[in-house]
């Protein structure tokens, strides 16, 4: 089961639906790193409401996925953490997602829009944001 | 293994683990645990049978109850037999890791439990968790 990658201008949008197997984690975490360097996507918004189980490996692939895009020149929000998955990972212990995190898709994309636009280089992708 | 069997599911292939924890998250529901206590289950069920995948390849998991009318017992038991952790005292510590992971595994799913045993030797590896509530 593929992830969806979907573009909006310079943002690249992710919902991830279904449970992910570990290989389709690892796949998911592939594919996004390929279409950030295809469309040279200045963000990444992933949304994560329907995971109701975030455990440690699944939040290594998303730290992981996160530190990629950044080294290729994208930034990373995620959203829609549950309550329950946040209270489960902090239990855990250590400080298992370190990306930004905001409440739904829409303030991913604000907080993206902001984040690119003071990094100064807007004007750097291959279309304009503003499509 | 302490009262009734729930479930007894073989942990064998990546989708196994994706399959324990839900059906881990079910019992709970049913048993009457709620959506904070059915996370932590789930999150410890694939914590668990994740280690199983890594370090033995194979293993099963018992899913168990001895609920009483006052209060709700559910118990996990993960059994593999595999070569065994060396230094258990070492696993159970924060940051300790073998398998390339993060080193949150054991020591993190302890944290979201309320009872957890261990017993690991060569040939048998047996992890049983426990969550207690009393009944509103």
């Amino acid at each position: 089961m593929k992830v969806p990658i979907i573009r909006l201008g310079k943002v690249l949008l992710v919902s991830i639906q279904v449970d992910l197997t570990d290989a389709a984690a690892l796949q998911f975490q592939q594919d996004l790193i390929n279409r950030i360097s295809e469309t040279e996507a200045l963000g990444v918004a992933i949304d994560i409401t329907s995971l109701d189980v975030v455990d440690s490996y699944m939040a290594r692939v998303i730290n992981d996925t996160a530190s990629m895009a950044r080294l290729l020149g994208a930034e990373v929000v995620i959203s829609g953490v549950q309550p329950f998955v946040a209270l489960a990972l902090v239990e855990m212990g250590r400080e298992l997602i370190n990306v930004d995190c905001v409440f739904n898709l829409e303030q991913a994309l604000k907080k993206l829009e902001v984040t690119i636009a003071a990094r100064g280089d807007r004007g750097m992708g291959r279309d304009s944001y503003e499509g | 293994m302490k009262g009734n069997v729930l479930q007894h599911l073989a942990v064998a292939t990546a989708t196994d683990i994706v399959r324990a924890r839900s059906v881990a998250r079910q019992e709970a529901a049913r048993i009457g645990f709620g959506l904070a206590d059915q996370t932590r289950l789930a999150t410890a069920v694939s914590e668990l049978a994740r280690n199983v995948l890594k370090y033995a390849s194979e293993g099963s998991c018992l899913i168990h109850e001895d609920s009483t009318a006052t209060e709700m017992r559910l118990h996990i038991t993960m059994e593999d037999h595999g070569p065994g952790i060396p230094d258990v005292a070492a696993a159970m510590k924060d940051g300790y890791s073998t398998g390339g992971g993060m080193g949150a595994g054991l020591p993190g799913t302890r944290r979201l439990v309320d009872k957890f045993e261990i017993e690991s030797f060569p040939g048998l590896t047996r992890v049983t968790i426990s969550m207690v509530r009393k009944r509103q």
